[in-house]
């Protein structure tokens, strides 16, 4: 059952032709545990390329976390399990790589920044520390060489005093702060490729357009590609190229961003959209898509969404539906899109 | 110590007398995690609060008795308790020589048909009093964990719900006798009284052991008592006998019945130890720690003497330990 | 931080005060008349009994009695044994070979307890760990003057590995290798434990799911981010276990012969020597408070998030 959408794949777009930096191909994980097997991921695919955005878009247990971490190579294993699929860093697989192969691109041409800083850095090294193992292992420098790299990035991702601030811990710094560190550690070593799992969800919503656009700068001055993993929609509208949405392990609509937003092809997509406050709309009812996601160890036949679907028919019941192109770097993984993409997005 | 002058201070888990050296206590302790074993945690994904704190004990329990029921450790740990238990009521079931009789002339015999643990030194038969051994220290074990489980419960409790001047006395008080290892403390205990009975080794040991509860309980309290329902109990006009019986006490029970179970192997344990130090129960009761140490002088004649006893009590040592470690990780979710 | 220290010195004052009462207690009033006790069944001769009441303040009640003993304890008078010698002595002779059988069974449980914990927390679940688990169980279960007696006769006595005993006055290294090993193996288990417990946990945290994405080597993650938080809480019970070592030692050396402060002070309980019983105790409960505090200190240099109130 899980092989049906494999022969659809979704292009890879993006604004150069080039071959794309990253690739994800028909992706499937699970996880085996006591209770039984919980299927995350589905058959995910996606690209990026060099100086572009793909922004990630789920509610939690949609895979988009466990799709960025089997990216890394961070996935705890067991209980996961890598039960298909490729993913190809410069059209090379990986999946196939020795151990050794993966640590050195981890770090150095993919880094990840997690949601929640605090106990993402440890805590009982100072933040110097911690930035400095990045230049002392990889590029094998002298502590003290290490340390003034360790300040000059402090410097370059804004945070005030580095040099005065070097030696302090994580707790001694504020969320916002924590965060830039983050993406201190992540940039070290000028990688490719950053993968943001949630980068702004853990910070204050002042702080949140700071952080984010400090990394959406980064990411334009050193052409770097970026996955943004989050699950807001909000965040995404400013500094993506395109989006994909996935909901039970699956991407179930992809499109360049402004398309996705004036026009969604999936009912799932049009809810998220729906659901978002405006102003302009002040008085109506919150829309809110019913119901709740999925439980992955046993996700509905058919079309994962149809249970919370209110174009849902009989055929959605029966048949996963594939994704289908609608145009170029644009897909719906719903039996009904045509019918989705003319009705107007309330809200 | 590094420069602590920065900001996000009160964030930072802060170290003074509210929890005092957690360091070495009972054994126990590190088998069952004080923290880990509060019901309150699994309470967290069940009905939250209108339905009262009732529903959230018995999804736990229930879970916990299902999680029990699926561990082998309870299965081998339940088997040897209940066998051990049925020993001690009924010795007169598996043997029907008495463990007092002792012809001289038979001593430190090796197994045979008519002595299947031989003889001691005495000439009585190893396999009748090692059977008749498990009465005394069963009974020390379970009387002695009732006495700690009233102790420390109470004062626990005490101190937890009414916090103040009272917790601080109460703390020091536990703090004093923390200051003693259980095994010191004991020694000189039963060197001091006059008679040494069964109940006389029950009081030292309960004495000086009850600390830990009374430790767990004051934490489970203070975690209960700020708790939602609890506060919306009291709002609601509840009595504090009645806050205490119906909602704070049902939910502070489940780890003190963790490390209630594996203290009991502990006290089995430190009772046969003071009989094999002479200490302990008086000559005249039959005790696993006694005939070890009365072996330890014939152990190049006969062995056996010594090696029957001592696997029965490190059975039973070992059988409260893993029931105690079952019920642990039943009620713990958090390791699994 | 030198304000906590000092309040924590000012917290052990009626904690120690109360440990000793305590003992002081049971020794003196539970135990009965400490002179009769003494000349046992022989009867003693009255103007001597009446003599010594005079000179250890028999006759005033316990918690005088107790006071002249605390402040003589201050000026570091441990009290004169009943055969003459002064307590503090004995205490000088026999604490240097109980430290030496701690360090040995400390070293012990340090080495092979964070190695088969790291261990078994690293491969849970696996065969290894499940070997470790109950293994460490079944040391937990025999008690230890079980386990001293067997390793005795059979390790040391029969089979000659080890030494079987120590001479009693100067225990050399070598004989206290063994008795150091059964003295450890209960802490041993503790620690193994204890680490594999906080590896488990840790080995799921972020930040080492951070390490290893940062791409450093994983000998690198293990040792310098999982293991070395991990072992914050092992070090606070090796810290306060170093104390407890020291009064666990009653059986071990009273089955090795090892003449320390355990044997002492059993040696002590069973003649009803009751001032050194008292010093001793005294001595050890003093030694496990000063290292609770120690090990409350190093807390802080091991996290830079504790801060001390």
């Amino acid at each position: 059952m899980t092989t049906i959408d494999t022969k659809n794949k979704p292009e890879g777009s993006g604004p150069a032709a080039a071959a794309p930096l990253l690739e994800v191909d028909n992706l499937h994980v699970e996880f085996r545990t006591r209770d039984g097997v919980a299927k995350a991921i589905n058959g995910v695919s996606y690209d990026v390329s060099a100086g572009e955005t793909l922004a990630v878009l789920g509610e939690s247990g949609s895979g988009k976390s466990v799709t960025a971490q089997t990216i890394m190579g961070i996935l705890d294993m067991p209980p996961g399990h890598i039960t298909g699929g490729e993913i190809r860093f410069h059209g090379k697989d990986m999946l196939k790589m020795s151990k050794e192969e993966r640590r050195k691109i981890r770090g150095q041409k993919i880094s990840m920044i997690f949601q929640d800083a605090l106990s993402a850095l440890n805590p009982v090294y100072s933040v110097g520390f911690q930035l400095a193992e990045m230049f002392t292992v990889h590029r094998g420098m002298s502590k003290k060489d290490a340390k003034l790299k360790s300040i000059e990035l402090m410097d370059q991702v804004r945070i005030p005093a580095a040099k005065d601030r070097v030696n302090d811990y994580p707790h001694q710094f504020s969320g916002g702060m924590r965060q830039r560190i983050m993406i201190a550690m992540a940039l070290a070593l000028d990688p490719e490729l950053i993968i943001a799992d949630e980068p702004t969800t853990a910070l204050d919503v002042t702080v949140q357009a700071q952080v984010m656009d400090l990394l959406a700068e980064l990411q334009r001055e050193r052409n770097m590609g970026l996955i943004l993993i989050t699950h807001d929609l909000g965040v995404v509208a400013d500094v993506a190229d395109k989006i994909a949405v996935m909901y039970a392990g699956r991407i179930v609509e992809q499109a360049p961003v402004r398309e996705l937003y004036r026009q969604p092809t999936h009912p799932y997509t049009k809810g998220l959209l729906e659901s978002i406050p405006r102003l302009d709309h002040k008085g109506r009812e919150l829309y809110a898509i019913k119901g709740l996601p999925p439980n992955l160890m046993r996700i509905p036949s058919g079309c994962a969404f149809n249970p919370r679907c209110p174009y849902a028919q009989d055929v959605c019941r029966s048949e996963i539906p594939p994704l289908h192109e609608i145009s170029v770097g644009r897909g719906s993984a719903c039996h009904f899109w045509e019918t989705v993409m003319e009705g107007e997005v309330r809200g | 110590m590094p420069d602590m002058n920065k900001q996000q201070r009160e964030q930072l888990p802060t170290r003074s007398d509210e929890q005092p050296q957690s360091a070495i206590e009972l054994p126990g302790m590190l088998l069952a995690d004080e923290e880990g074993t509060t019901l309150e945690k699994r309470g967290a994904y069940s009905a939250p609060d209108a339905r009262g704190p009732q529903d959230k004990p018995r999804g736990a329990w229930a879970e916990a008795w299902r999680e029990l029921r699926n561990s082998p450790s309870f299965y081998v740990s339940g088997v040897l308790l209940l066998f051990l238990v049925f020993m001690a009521i009924f010795p007169g079931v598996f043997t029907n020589i008495d463990p007092r009789h002792c012809p001289i002339l038979d001593t430190n015999q090796d197994p045979s048909g008519d002595h299947w643990f031989g003889t001691n030194v005495q000439g009585c038969d190893v396999y009748a009093r090692t059977v008749y051994g498990a009465r005394a220290s069963i009974i020390v074990g379970v009387a002695t964990t009732a006495l700690i489980v009233v102790i420390g419960g109470l004062i626990g409790a005490l101190s937890g719900y009414f916090g103040g001047w009272l917790d601080t006395i109460l703390a020091r008080i536990t703090d004093i006798f923390f200051g003693i290892p259980l095994l010191l403390a004991a020694l000189v205990f039963m060197s001091s009284v006059k008679d040494r009975t069964v109940w006389t080794v029950v009081a030292a040991l309960g004495v000086f052991g009850w600390m830990q509860i009374a430790r767990i309980m004051r934490g489970s309290v203070i975690t209960v008592k700020k708790s939602d329902y609890v506060v919306a109990a009291r709002a609601l006009g509840a009595g504090t006998p009645r806050i205490l019986g119906r909602h704070v006490l049902p939910n502070a029970i489940a780890p003190v019945i963790v490390v209630a179970t594996i203290s009991l192997g502990t006290f089995i344990a430190t009772e046969a130890t003071l009989s094999f130090l002479g200490i302990g129960l008086p000559p005249t009761e039959i005790s696993w720690g006694a005939d070890i140490s009365s072996a330890t002088t014939a152990l190049r004649d006969s062995p056996y003497q010594l090696i029957f006893p001592s696997i029965f009590l490190s059975v039973t040592v070992f059988s409260f330990i893993l029931l105690g470690d079952a019920v642990r990780d039943a009620l713990d979710p958090k390791l699994r | 931080m030198g304000r906590y220290v000092v309040r924590r010195l000012l917290q052990m004052i009626p904690v120690f005060i109360g440990t000793t009462f305590l003992i002081y207690y049971m020794v003196y009033q539970l135990g009965g008349d400490p002179i009769s006790a003494m000349f046992g069944d022989k009867g003693a001769d009255p103007v001597f009994v009446r003599q010594m009441r005079e000179e250890f303040h028999l006759n005033d009640p316990l918690i005088v009695q107790y006071w002249y003993y605390i402040t003589d304890l201050l000026h570091g008078d441990f009290g004169t044994s009943f055969n003459g010698r002064p307590v503090a002595d004995e205490l000088k002779r026999a604490f240097p070979v109980s430290i030496r059988l701690a360090m040995i069974a400390f070293a012990i449980e340090v080495v092979v307890g964070v190695g088969l914990g790291l261990l078994s927390g690293l491969r849970r679940g696996k065969f290894v760990d499940t070997l470790v688990l109950a293994g460490t169980l079944v040391v937990i279960s025999i008690p230890v003057f079980v386990l001293g007696t067997v390793a005795q006769f059979w390790l040391g006595s029969e089979w000659g590995i080890f030494e079987a005993t120590a001479t009693v006055g100067d225990a050399t290294w070598s004989q206290l290798l063994l008795p150091g090993i059964v003295l450890g193996s209960l802490s041993l288990a503790f620690v193994a434990r204890l680490t594999r417990t906080s590896v488990a946990e840790n080995m799921r945290a972020d930040y080492v799911r951070t390490a290893t994405a940062k791409g450093l080597p994983r000998r690198r993650v293990v040792t310098r981010h999982l293991l070395r938080n991990s072992l914050i809480p092992v070090v606070t019970f090796l810290g306060a276990d170093l104390g407890a070592l020291m009064a666990g030692a009653i059986v071990t050396e009273g089955i090795f012969n090892v003449d320390g402060v355990g044997r002492l002070i059993y040696l002590a309980v069973t003649k009803h020597e009751s001032s050194t019983v008292v010093g001793a105790v005294a001595a050890l409960v003093m030694i496990y408070l000063v290292m609770n505090l120690i090990v409350d200190l190093l807390y802080a240099v091991l996290d830079p998030r504790i801060r001390y109130a």
